[in-house]
């Protein structure tokens, strides 16, 4: 491919003064922001002097603006939502379409295909078209009608790529196809031809004959016939005239898209009724009337009397396809290009130079798809045609692998690039995950680095985008994603929430810390919160040894709550013998036993008691070195206690134990 | 590109540094009036200051967001000689009834003896480090080691470059086939000849910071180095803005070929050079997909670099001020205005053909 040498595209930033100011500037996920700003060090070797001379006075350039600066201006306008979406669904259908169907079957699925895409664009169309009718404000109907043109032109060209890549239609059926186009999008004479047609006698109106011009143009016979009925009926004195021009017409011949005729057959006809138009016009049947002169040397080809009717084809292509109708019926492909470039340039008659659309369209009759993918992506305002467009020829094998930049091939550079501006918008951008998904090579990077920066507003948003990072086993996401939450929940002191994202994330770290924040709450105020979860941690209790602790210490208040003393008792011991509980909580713990002991039956044995006097004085003697024990008064009136607790519950489970094993 | 709003941004003195956060939610802005400023998107696109506070006693050279990871953190550089960690403190009390945040200091960098002119949080995956550099000459690279506890740092590595430091940049890459690196720039402007461009890598075995290559090539003042996103490429790639703006690519050399004790080599290649800005380059910095580069220059314009399938950089976007006043006061919604001008062009194309010019460089 060669470059194109286009210019860069300009913005211009309001307010800062070109020249003078210094932009700073940075990127964000899908905007950029653009400030005047100054560095340190510029303009002079001593940044101090710069900065020192505009620190206090008023002549500093005062107060910047920081413009905030998007890419993909279209993915921003909701008009065009539907756009997005429905071709998304389209998209898909076809990446996942039966790779094995195979010739004819193939090729109508792809046919199919792009037709449906295209009666997206016309649908939107016609939306934008009845919203730019409905609206009263002038800058959004403006707004509407450009869209409504750009929109139109897509389809346009859309549907030559349609007709000449994708349906590949041979010679004969090809002028049939590209006569269908042209009456699908030379609109502007409808109006005209309504307006003659509704009249009250149309042969006398005075855009009659031009009418009649438009039909015979696109090559509209039966229309045209029945316009010169009415003027046969109306006027007499030309009914014989009438009667051959209509005769011509009728017999004029045509290869139906049914047809089972060969083309020399077809060929052969074509140059009798030539013949005979010809020996019409000699003659001068049409000589007394100028309008049917003119048909006639219209049928038989002649460039000059088409082009004479500049006006009623309004553009070069409609004059291309009138005049292959007229003298080359059967082109093939591969001789479009020479008559598409005559045609533009007897046109455009050296007037005008060609529009973007016109060398796009051109490209097209030369068959360089390339250029007519590089020429749209130039000429429009978004990546959404490319893309598609791009997809949809790639499937017909018609890219030859063609290197980009990292070795990605153009379709795939070109659906990067519109899946990332879908990632700028902030619901659009879940449309931008399939995109991603289908293309093989940087898809997946390109996803990892989009979809992070999705802002997790809310745990709704944030569920999402972790579904979708998880469903592609996307772990280093998966694990941000929850620690961003969880991050964001401990600060706000949801510690619930905190806990069930770190669990998500298994940050065993993050698990252990929280864990200690819900002890220290429960410590401070007897109770804890977020029952629900807690209840059930299960298996990922096991995530960080805190985290075990949190888990066993609420079941025991749990058995505890339920009266099962004897198994609550078992696990509270468990706690501390197994170090399940950190050292500093085992006086809670301990504590904790108290009220157990107290109960009526005993509870713990006796072996289970010296494990709980061993267990206090373990902590006694540890914090022994520390003077603090002994000089916390409350703290030794409740080791004193415990001992004498634990005393009395030996007693009675030495004397429980004897008289069991007694009787 | 178009400009979607303009916001005032409300400083007393110049601004010298804007800086998103990870999500485009949040901005921050520094400034020669010595504060610092945090803006807040709201749900219709609106952006409001939320804070604003006075954060050192100098020119705050360079503000920059912790990974949210971290929570809600932000670091700043000083003419004052030090750099400043700031972290956002939920309260209950009236200030988030008034949409205002608080952000407290929880620790200030005071290692270096002169301006601290760059400041840069590493990669995430290397936990909660930061990297400052200063005018004389000092990488020093700083960690919390208790992501919780935002007020203890301990200086890790000083790394010395002997010349004036002007910029750093971290390798983003995450790799395990890559370690940490960090490019380090001076805008030295003595007549020498000596790289402008170092580039330190951490050697695991001596758990410490070295050399590992200078861009030998680079002897003008360098004001801005930037690591692109590495894509899961082997090779790094590099931008440095000088007199001009230049790309670099760091191809690492297979170990085994490499002499000194676990120190990568790299073949180094410059991929691209472009004068456009005519004089001096101040910033450069990389979309988060490293495909498009932008850079600012003394020409006053912001230019899109992008590159093609042939490895072939080219300019394909150009920002430049119109030099008109922002107008009105209110200066959110510029859309629609700017919509319109583009109407005019377009009723003007034959056939209603095309809009606004879309740069695919193919």
């Amino acid at each position: 491919m060669e470059e194109l040498d286009v210019e860069p595209a300009l913005t211009l930033v309001p307010g800062v003064a070109p020249g003078r100011g210094r932009l700073h500037f940075q990127w964000g996920p899908g905007e950029m922001l653009v400030c005047e700003a100054a560095f340190p060090g510029a303009g002079n070797s001593a940044p101090l002097v710069l900065i020192n001379c505009t620190r206090h006075g008023e002549k500093g350039p005062g107060c910047p603006y920081i413009h905030v600066l998007r890419k993909d201006q279209d993915i921003h306008l909701h008009t065009l939502r539907k756009l997005f979406n429905e071709s998304h669904g389209i998209f898909v259908g076809l990446q996942r379409s039966d790779e094995e169907l195979s010739g004819k079957s193939k090729k109508a699925q792809l046919v199919g295909v792009s037709k449906n895409y295209r009666s997206v664009i016309r649908a939107c169309m016609e939306d934008m078209h009845q919203m730019a009718i409905s609206t009263r404000d002038p800058a959004l109907h403006n707004q509407y009608s450009t869209q409504v043109s750009i929109l139109s032109a897509m389809e346009l060209i859309w549907n030559l790529c349609e007709i000449l890549f994708v349906e590949v239609a041979p010679a004969g059926h090809l002028l049939l196809h590209l006569l269908d186009w042209v009456r699908l999008h030379v609109c502007d004479v409808d109006n005209m031809v309504r307006e003659v047609l509704s009249s009250e006698n149309p042969s006398k109106h005075e855009l009659f004959w031009n009418v009649v011009d438009i039909f015979v143009l696109q090559g509209r016979m039966e229309d045209a016939r029945h316009l010169l009925s009415k003027e046969a009926t109306a006027n007499p004195t030309s009914k014989g005239m009438c009667k051959i021009l209509d005769d011509l017409m009728k017999k004029m011949p045509v290869l139906g898209l049914g047809n089972t005729q060969t083309l020399t057959e077809m060929e052969l006809k074509w140059q009798h009724w030539h013949e005979e138009c010809q020996r019409y016009l000699q003659d001068g049947t049409f000589a007394s009337n100028p309008h049917m002169e003119s048909i006639c040397k219209i049928l038989l080809g002649d460039e000059n009397a088409i082009l004479e009717k500049k006006e009623l084809m309004t553009t070069w292509y409609h004059f291309l396809v009138t005049h292959l109708l007229y003298s080359h019926p059967a082109v093939k492909p591969v001789e479009l290009r020479f008559y598409a470039q005559s045609s533009l340039d007897q046109f455009l008659g050296g007037e005008n130079s060609p529009e973007p659309l016109d060398t796009i369209l051109m490209a097209a009759f030369e068959f360089e798809i390339h250029q007519v993918i590089k020429e749209c992506s130039i000429a429009l305002s978004n990546w959404w045609f490319v893309a598609h467009l791009t997809d949809l020829l790639d499937h017909c094998k018609l890219l030859q692998s063609h290197n980009l930049y990292f070795g990605s091939n153009m379709r795939e550079f070109l659906l990067l690039e519109y899946a990332s501006g879908l990632f700028s918008h902030h619901s659009l951008w879940q449309l931008g995950v399939d995109y991603f998904d289908h293309c093989s090579e940087y898809g997946r990077v390109y996803l990892e680095l989009h979809i992070e920066r999705i802002p997790l507003t809310t745990e709704q948003k944030a569920l999402k985008v972790l579904r979708i990072c998880e469903q592609r086993q996307m772990h280093e996401q998966v694990r941000s994603i929850c620690k961003i939450m969880a991050m964001k929940a401990l600060r706000n002191n949801r510690l619930g929430s905190a806990l069930s994202w770190s669990i998500r994330a298994k940050d065993a770290a993050f698990a252990t810390l929280i864990s200690d924040r819900f002890l220290k709450d429960y410590c401070e105020r007897g109770s804890f919160s977020d029952l629900d979860l807690i209840d059930n941690l299960g298996p990922s209790m096991l995530l960080s040894d805190r985290l075990t602790f949190l888990g066993k210490y609420r079941e025991f208040h749990r058995l505890y709550g339920e009266k099962r003393f004897s198994e609550a008792a078992k696990l509270l011991l468990m706690l501390m013998t197994a170090h399940i509980a950190p050292c500093s909580f085992w006086m809670t713990l301990l504590t904790d036993a108290l009220p157990l002991l107290e109960q009526k039956e005993v509870i713990f044995s006796a072996e289970q008691t010296y494990e709980l006097m061993r267990c206090l004085e373990d902590l006694t003697a540890g914090k022994l070195d520390n003077q603090k024990l002994q000089d916390d008064d409350i703290e030794t009136t409740k080791v004193e206690m415990l001992r004498l607790a634990f005393a009395r519950n030996l007693a009675r489970a030495i004397v429980k134990e004897g008289t069991l094993e007694g009787s | 590109m178009f400009v979607a709003r303009s916001i005032a941004a409300d400083h007393r003195d110049l601004i010298h540094d804007v800086s998103f956060d990870f999500h485009g939610r949040r901005m921050a802005t520094c400034s020669s009036d010595q504060s610092v400023k945090v803006w807040d998107k709201s749900e219709n696109g609106d952006w409001h200051c939320t804070a604003s506070w006075k954060t050192h006693s100098g020119s705050v050279w360079r503000v920059t967001w912790a990974h949210p990871e971290f929570g809600q953190v932000l670091a700043s550089c000083s003419f004052d000689r030090t750099a400043a960690v700031w972290e956002e403190i939920v309260g209950e009390s009236n200030d988030k009834l008034r949409g205002q945040s608080h952000w407290v200091k929880r620790t200030t960098l005071v290692d270096s003896r002169t301006s601290v002119t760059d400041v840069k949080f590493a990669p995430k995956h290397m936990g909660l480090m930061l990297a400052t550099c200063s005018a004389d000459g000092v990488v020093r690279i700083y960690e919390a080691p208790d992501v919780m506890n935002l007020s203890q740092w301990s200086l890790q590595h000083e790394i010395s470059c002997k010349l004036s430091c002007s910029c750093i940049s971290w390798n983003p890459s995450s790799s395990r086939a890559h370690s940490p690196m960090i490019a380090v720039g001076s805008d030295d402007n003595s007549p020498n000849i000596l790289a402008k461009v170092q580039i330190y890598e951490y050697n695991e075995n001596t758990r410490k910071y070295a050399k590992a290559e200078a861009l030998m090539t680079v002897t003008d003042p360098v004001h801005d180095i930037a690591f692109a996103p590495n894509l899961g490429r082997s090779f790094h790639i590099l931008a440095v803005a000088t007199k001009d703006v230049r790309i670099f690519t760091l191809k690492p050399l297979r170990k085994e070929l490499t002499s000194s004790g676990g120190l990568t080599k790299f073949e180094i290649h410059i991929v691209a050079q472009f004068d456009n800005h005519n004089s001096q380059v101040w910033r450069v910095s990389w979309n988060i997909t490293g495909t498009v580069l932008a850079s600012s220059g003394d020409d006053g314009c912001v230019r899109l670099w992008k590159a093609n399938y042939m490895d072939n950089w080219k300019c394909t976007g150009i920002l430049k001020g119109n030099g008109s006043p922002v107008n009105g006061s209110s200066q959110q919604g510029i859309f629609n205005a700017s919509l319109g001008s583009a109407n005019t062009s377009f009723q003007n194309s034959l056939n209603g053909s095309f809009a606004g010019r879309h740069n695919c460089y193919l």
